[in-house]
This record gives C-alpha cells, structure tokens and sequence, in this order.
C-alpha cells in the first residue's frame, strides 16, 4: 500500500440553501519518497485536499489511508498523534507562535511528543543548523525576516523526523529569491533524506520544482503527471 | 503526553506576555484572599478576647442568689430579700459531691478614704476560696488567712484601679485606708483583670466576710450573704450540681417543690457557651461575605481566560496542528488560570497578613489574630477558584476545531 492512499473522498459544503463539493470524488495515492506538487486556482479544491491529508479536516465520504492507517476512524487524541509524529507542516503565514523563541518554536512539536527538555534543545539547535539559523535561536518572530521565519518553520516540521512534509504554499509571501531558497532546500531534503513532500502552490515556477505534478478544477483531479509530462503539455 | 515542567513554563510565558493583564486579574484573587484572612483574623481575635474574657470571670461557676422580696405587692430586684446565710454555703460544701469550690460574698457600695484621697467603690465581703473561684491572683502582699476571718480582721485587699486612685504611686501595703468610718489595713492589692464589658473588674476593695457583717454592711439580717457561689468540676456536670443545690436549700428553706423558692441559681457555662456561639456565628458571617469577594475575583479569571482562549484561538491551531492533544490544550489554559490564582493568593496572603496587623491601628477593641489554618484555607479556596473558574474555558479551547482555528485571524 502507498504511503498516502485517498479513495473517492468527496467533501459538501452546505451554505444555506446552496451546497458544492469542495472535493468531488478525488482518489489519489503517493509513494514514499515522492515529491508533488498540488496546483489550481482557488476554489478548486487544493487547500481542502491539503487539510484533509493533514488530517485537520475529514471529508464527508471516501476513504483516507495514511500509513496504512485508517485515519477517518481515529479518535481527535489519536489524530493529534498522527499530526505530531507522521507529518510536518509548513504554512504561506509561517504560523509561528508569536512572542515565542525561534528555539522553544523549534521544540514545540517535541513537548507533544514527550520528549525530556534536554535532549529537546539539542535537536532543535541541530535543526536549526540545518536550516542555516543556529545564530538566531533567540530571535523571536517578529525579529525576524520572512525568509527566516519561513525556515523556522521547516525546522519544526523537520524536527520529529516525520515521513511526510505537507507545505501549503510555503513561498507565498516569500519574494522570489527567498523562494529560490526555499525551493531548493525542499528538493534537497527530499533527494537526501526521501520525505515525501506535498506542496500547494498555484505559481507554475515552484511546481517546477516538483517531480510530479497534480492539478485541481472544481474539486476534481484534471491532470496527474510526471514533471516533464506536464513541461511538454504546456508547451504544446 | 506533555511533561507538567514544560506546561508549566508555556503558562508562565503566556502570563508573562500580558503582564498588565495578569496583574489586573490576580488583584481580583489578592483583593479576596487578603479580605479573607483579614476577616478571619478579626473574628478569631473576636473569640479568644471573649475566651480570655470568660476564663477572667472564672469557669464553670454556679452564682446562687436570694429570690426578689415582695413590698406590698411590689416586686423588687433579685438579691433584696437576703435570704441566702453562711450556714446555707457551708451545707452545700458538706453535703454536695463533685464540688470544686464553695465561697460566698456580699458586697456593697461604699466610700473609700486614704489621707485626702477618695474613691467610692464596690467592697466585697468574701470568704477566701472567692479569689480562687474567680481566678483573682495576689500581685504583691498577701490573702485573707483562717485567722483574719475568724477574728473579724480589718484588712483588706484592693483591686488596682482602687490602688491607682487612693494611692497614685504610693505602696497601698500597711496602710491604713477607711472604708466607710472603719479604718481597715490594706494587705494586699490584686493583680489587674481588666474590664469585662462595661464592668470594670479592678475597680474593688475585698475584705472578710465576717468582718463585713459584723461592722461594714450593717444588715438587719445578721449572717446572711447576697451569694453562694459554687465551682463544679467540670461543666458537663454543672446541671446536676445545680438540681441538687436546688433540693437541699429548698429543704433548708422549707420549701415545697411547687412553690416559688427565695432563692435561684444561675450557670454560668449556659452563658459563656451562648456568648461564645454568637462570636463564632459573626466571625463565619464576616468570612462568607469576605468569601464572596474571592468568588468575584474567580470571575474575573474565568472572563480573562475566555478573552485569552479567544485572541489565541490561531495560536491553539498552530498547536494542534503540530500535534498537541485536546487535554494539552486543556491543561495549558487551566494551569494558566491555575497560576494566575496562586500567585494572587500568595499575594494576597502577604498584603492580609500586613492588613491584619494594620486594623490595630484603626480599632483598638479588634484584636485580630492570624491562624495558620485560615492562611492555608484562603489559598486552597483560591486555588479551588483558579481551577473552577479555569475549567470551562479551557475546556472551551479543547474544543476547538484545528481547521477552523487555524484560519482564524
């Protein structure tokens, strides 16, 4: 079984009289070890999907394999397990916590998961390094530059050693050098340690940097390619 | 699961943030706690002046009075018709068991003359166990000796405000003082009890019974005393000694058990343990309305919790979705709240404690004193509000959707 294995979820919105599926029927499965990009517009069902996968939101209907466990039918305490162990999220806001250290950010997902405080700020400075930020552990969020803050966040996604990194438009509000940076350590991480990583993006320039690309219509899966599958459609 | 240090240190950084805020809402709980310290302070004062006041007077004493004499259909006030005597006192001594002490006393205004000083005051005629009975102590000189009241002896003992005012700085021992027209030497003076109500318990001259009847009161009744007074054991056993007072001078008197008796007897632990209830009842008044104060302060904890879970509802998204359990939500708020009432009520422990001590300088007639059990009481109600208080918003915050969360702005 994939790593990542969704069948015909299907998720309503219901306002009023009105009701649209955010996702329609949507089935899509991803290996260890794959890097995707997920594209469309928006209203097209791209975040939705992400929540689900990060299992923040549950669809109405379908199925949702993570691991080859079935989340849909886990308690929100075993969830929370799953969030804290199996994924790491990088948001377009950042969402670090504000008046908080980079560092004591850096070491939130490892509180959760019960880890002694010692051996937390060990790893966390190693993560820091890592992104290339071991002299601003102090620094809080707002001392810092986006591109830093953005950095922070991978650490604490990185930081529990979870499999899957789920990036929701991460270069949103990056400029485009800072976006570079970014972009380049994804695909690094994901060429030296094999996470798998799903990133939203709508810019076709940082889904370039995927090897695979999904697009999103209207709550439906429209294509479901290989990068180089996709460069030639475009062209075409 | 999340260990109790880290939660700990998440809350403290939290309140940390919003300093003002956190001293605002922890004045609600200082406020409270202070309020009932002071209150509980004031009203164990309360209760040990009344006790020591009690033990002054002596305890468990029973106080036997001749009845009221009748003029003409006139009735007239308890002791008038002396019908109590010497005999009577020594019949009970005899034939009562469980007796501690018996004494009798008759005592009567007079006017006090030393040099060109003088004073008018109470003159007892007492027998010595009276002193005993009383708990009157001797502060310099000495007692009335068997001798002194077998020989009619014209000595007395004074009390010190009847010292203070014949005898200013002068040693009152040897001297001669009048009492009435009959000089007296004065043997010793009593040490001071203060005032009971009122009633100014140094304010006295003592001297024997016998000389008192023989050559100070004057009464047409000769060897009879205005009281009997009687010290049981213990208090529990004060009633049946009255009951059986009551059957002997009834048949030392001849009289019938349905017919009104010329004499009464009164228990004075019946009054003490009135006096001492009505104290206890307005110190647990004064502490429940004191109380009420903290719950308000609670109050405010539980709006500024919910203010808090509101404006960091984006906060608890990013938490849950890193993987923080609803319960690590729950304790973080509740140990927030938990903290903010401690720390009020250690605060509030300090500024009762200097308050308590500060209402003396306001009243000199409260005496307030502080117990240990009413400083751990006020901080584990304050804790209890903390939690109490603290409970539904966590609880709220736990709640919460991570989804929705999250995107809250």
């Amino acid at each position: 079984m994939a790593l990542i294995e969704i069948k015909h979820a299907i998720k309503t919105y219901v306002t009023g009289d009105d009701s649209f599926n955010a996702l329609d029927d949507v089935s899509l499965s991803v290996e260890e070890g794959e890097f995707v990009a997920i594209m469309g517009a928006s209203g097209s069902g791209k975040s939705t999907c992400m929540n689900m996968l990060g299992t923040l939101d549950k669809p109405n209907s379908g199925s949702y394999y993570l691991d080859g466990i079935d989340v849909l039918n886990l308690s929100s305490e075993k969830l929370a397990d799953i969030r804290n162990l199996k994924i790491g999220f990088v948001f377009q806001g950042f969402n670090l916590i504000s008046r908080t250290t980079a560092l004591e950010n850096v070491e939130l997902p490892m509180i959760y998961k019960g880890i002694p405080p010692e051996e937390r700020k060990k790893r966390a400075r190693e993560m820091l390094k890592v992104v290339g930020l071991e002299q601003r552990e102090d620094h809080m969020p707002n001392q810092m530059s986006g591109g830093q803050q953005q950095r922070v966040a991978i650490a604490r996604a990185l930081v529990n050693d979870a499999p899957i990194i789920l990036a929701d438009e991460p270069t949103g509000n990056l400029d485009t050098k800072t976006s570079i940076e970014i972009m380049e350590f994804f695909v690094n991480l994901n060429k030296q340690t094999g996470k798998t990583i799903i990133l939203v993006t709508h810019e076709p320039d940082i889904a370039e940097y995927c090897k695979r690309i999904v697009r999103f219509k209207d709550g439906k899966i429209i294509s479901d390619q290989s990068k180089e599958e996709w460069i030639k459609n475009k062209q075409q | 699961m999340i260990d109790f240090s880290s939660t700990l240190k998440m809350a403290l950084n939290s309140l940390k943030v919003n300093k003002m805020r956190s001293a605002l809402t922890s004045l609600g709980i200082i406020i409270g706690v202070s309020a009932v310290i002071i209150m509980l302070a004031i009203g164990t004062g309360a209760s040990e002046k009344v006790q020591k006041n009690m033990e002054s007077m002596g305890s468990n004493i029973l106080t036997v009075r001749s009845a009221s004499a009748k003029s003409g259909g006139v009735r007239m006030g308890v002791g008038t018709k002396p019908s109590l005597t010497d005999s009577d006192a020594k019949a009970i001594a005899r034939n009562i068991e469980g007796l501690d002490a018996v004494a009798v006393l008759s005592s009567e205004n007079k006017q006090l003359m030393y040099g060109n000083q003088n004073w008018s005051s109470t003159i007892y005629g007492i027998s010595p166990q009276y002193l005993y009975i009383k708990n009157y102590e001797i502060e310099y000189g000495r007692s009335f000796t068997p001798d002194d009241l077998q020989n009619y002896a014209k000595v007395a003992l004074i009390g010190s405000t009847v010292a203070n005012e014949l005898f200013g700085d002068l040693n009152p021992i040897n001297k001669t003082i009048r009492i009435g027209n009959v000089p007296f030497k004065v043997i010793g003076v009593l040490k001071s009890k203060g005032a009971s109500g009122p009633f100014d318990q140094d304010d006295l001259a003592m001297i024997p019974i016998t000389t008192a009847q023989k050559k100070v009161f004057g009464t047409a009744f000769p060897g009879t005393v205005s009281q009997i007074l009687v010290k049981g054991l213990d208090a529990d056993s004060l009633d049946e000694v009255s009951n059986q007072i009551d059957a002997l001078l009834r048949t030392r008197h001849k009289i019938g058990r349905t017919q009104t008796k010329d004499f009464e007897i009164r228990n004075s632990a019946e009054f003490q343990e009135k006096m001492k209830s009505t104290v206890n009842t307005f110190a647990v008044l004064l502490a429940s309305i004191a109380s009420v104060s903290l719950l308000v302060g609670g109050i405010g904890i539980m709006n500024i919790m919910l203010v808090s879970v509101t404006e960091r509802t984006k906060e608890i998204g990013i938490r849950m979705a890193i993987g923080a359990r609803a319960s690590d939500i729950r304790w973080q708020f509740l140990i927030e709240s938990f903290l903010l009432s401690m720390i009020g009520g250690l605060i509030g422990v300090v500024t009762g404690i200097i308050g308590a001590e500060s209402v003396r300088l306001f009243s000199a007639d409260l005496t307030p004193s502080i117990s240990i059990s009413s400083i751990f009481l006020s901080l584990g109600f304050s804790a209890l509000v903390g939690i109490g208080f603290g409970y539904y918003p966590a609880h709220k915050a736990s709640l919460l959707n991570p989804i929705d969360a999250l995107r809250y702005e």
